[in-house]
């Protein structure tokens, strides 16, 4: 008896094979291991001459703060960039891989990306996925259409707002920008506004803490403001810090150059062939 | 031989009362009675939704909608969520109505056995919201809790007070308290923005900037609010009343610029 079967090639989209070995496992009490969630405060906002990204900067496991200091506002595009919630690596990674089909498709035609093409690209990758990735993120960009904000949730569906928060710390945060966002901010009051959103996303949330990261996109220019804001230093009894003993001192400083001791003869026809 | 004839009908007595009066359950709460699951609170029907109160300058301020949602329908809209309790109180719920009225009534009775006893002190709101905590305490303790979240306000002599108790008997006395969806919206803003000497129209202005964006925000809230004011001379309930919203952002009149056709 031959066995006749063919080798196709994989389909795309999750392989769902291991899901009833799964349950079976977890029925039979195996705990599976939890992953990186980032219970976070994500927030954009569209404002005169732009769009104004601002993220906190904790990394939770469960109930301990596993990055104190990790970075959420991920690169796409010169002219874009997003902001991530839900499990960290979800959100590396979708935004990694959008980033470079951004780039591939900048070199086939020439131009400036859009924020309309990376929404796409995220969410039909999210949609196949069935929310199974689960990155909840908030885009924001301006290109040659004008400045644009978009949330983008781990099911595949997509907001465009004039302001968007994310995250555990959305409500705290969206509070804030419900009672006080008006068309038309300036770069400062957009600033201003978007950190104590965010603070009231750090304050409030327990999801949330640490930094303030905000990224202001205008047209042709961006500023990436890595820890525009520390409300939550670190502290020590004493006013000097804390300083070490010195234990080993410096007798002498003697800098010997080595290119001076080692010989360089190029041999002509033993070059490296291109 | 009549021994175990005996015996074995013991056995069968004793299977057939088990099998009629106590039906085990599988994940271990113990045997109860079939009987008593249907007068326990499982879920609450009726409810309204959260409750803002402050302290300012003169008393407390507090502000609920007037909306009584059946699960997801809007049912009723014009329950009045907020009471004053004798002369120094004032009392505001959101969860089930049905037993925020019971509620009411337990007060009436407690105030006036108070009346009774007329020897001119008159329960003031620090006695009031003990009484509540006792009750809803005890409720919770025999796992049939009265479902609402309380907000309880006064001033006595002078001294203003605002506390809040829970349908499992969390109480707590603060500045400025928020129930149900109150809790994640309205805190944050009351957190940054409170102080302790607001006047009355600052105190109004706080409570509606609250209230709006819980109007947003929030699905069973409704756009038809009440703020009831307590001092030292009493209590006065506002008419019903609207706040303004504001629909006109660009993104949302035209959110496909620059991608017509697409969502």
């Amino acid at each position: 008896m031959t066995q006749s079967s063919v080798d196709l090639p994989p389909k795309g989209g999750f392989s769902f094979d291991l899901c009833k070995r799964n349950d079976m496992l977890t029925q039979k009490g195996l705990k599976a291991p939890s992953f990186l969630k980032t219970g976070t405060t994500i927030v954009g906002l569209i404002f005169k001459d732009g769009v104004i990204l601002g993220a906190d900067t904790r990394a939770t496991e469960g109930p301990i703060v596993a990055d104190k200091n990790c970075e959420k506002i991920h690169y796409m595009a010169p002219n874009i960039y997003c902001c991530g919630a839900g499990t960290a690596a979800d959100t590396e990674a979708v935004t990694d891989m959008v980033s470079s089909q951004l780039r591939l498709h900048r070199y086939q035609t020439g131009r400036d990306s859009r924020v309309i093409t990376a929404l796409t690209l995220l969410k039909k990758h999210l949609f196949s996925y069935q929310g199974h990735v689960s990155a909840a993120l908030v885009l924001g960009g301006v290109d040659i259409t004008g400045p644009h904000l978009h949330t983008i949730y781990p099911h595949g569906s997509t907001d465009t707002l004039p302001f968007a928060t994310m995250g555990s710390g959305s409500l705290a945060a969206m509070s804030v920008f419900e009672a006080k966002y008006k068309e038309g901010l300036t770069r400062d009051e957009g600033i201003k506004l978007v950190a104590e959103a965010i603070c009231s996303g750090i304050f409030n949330d327990l999801g949330s803490g640490s930094n303030v990261d905000i990224c202001v996109i205008t047209k042709g220019h961006k500023e990436y403001l890595r820890n525009y804001m520390e409300p939550n230093p670190r502290t020590y009894v004493s006013s000097k810090g804390y300083s070490f003993t010195k234990k080993t001192e410096v007798l002498l400083t003697k800098i010997t150059p080595l290119s001076e001791r080692v010989e360089i003869v190029e041999v002509a026809g033993e070059a490296m062939e291109e | 031989m009549t021994m175990e004839l005996w015996l074995e009908q013991e056995e069968a007595d004793r299977e057939t009362f088990e099998m009629t009066f106590m039906i085990p359950i599988e994940n271990g709460n113990g045997v109860k009675n079939a009987e008593a699951d249907s007068q326990r609170t499982l879920y609450p029907y009726v409810t309204g939704t959260s409750v803002v109160a402050i302290k300012y300058k003169d008393g407390i301020l507090m502000a609920s909608d007037m909306g009584g949602s059946y699960g997801s329908t809007l049912r009723y809209k014009n329950i009045e969520r907020m009471k004053a309790i004798g002369k120094h109180s004032l009392l505001g719920a959101s969860g089930e109505i049905s037993d925020f009225q019971e509620i009411l009534r337990y007060l009436d009775e407690l105030m006036l056995n108070d009346n009774m006893w007329d020897d001119g002190n008159s329960l003031g709101p620090k006695e009031v919201h003990n009484y509540l905590t006792r009750v809803m305490y005890n409720r919770r303790n025999k796992f049939n809790p009265l479902w609402n979240t309380l907000v309880l306000g006064g001033v006595k002599n002078g001294e203003k007070y605002l506390g809040m108790v829970s349908m499992i008997g969390v109480s707590f006395e603060d500045n400025h308290v928020a129930t149900g969806f109150g809790n994640h919206l309205a805190r944050p803003i009351l957190r940054d923005e409170w102080r302790e000497d607001l006047s009355f129209e600052e105190g109004v202005k706080l409570l509606e900037k609250c209230m709006r964006v819980l109007l947003y925000r929030d699905r069973s809230a409704i756009n038809k609010l009440q703020i009831a004011k307590m001092t030292e001379e009493g209590v006065t309930v506002s008419e019903p009343y609207s706040l303004k919203t504001f629909w006109d952002f660009k993104a949302f009149t035209n959110p496909t610029v620059g991608a017509e056709g697409s969502w």
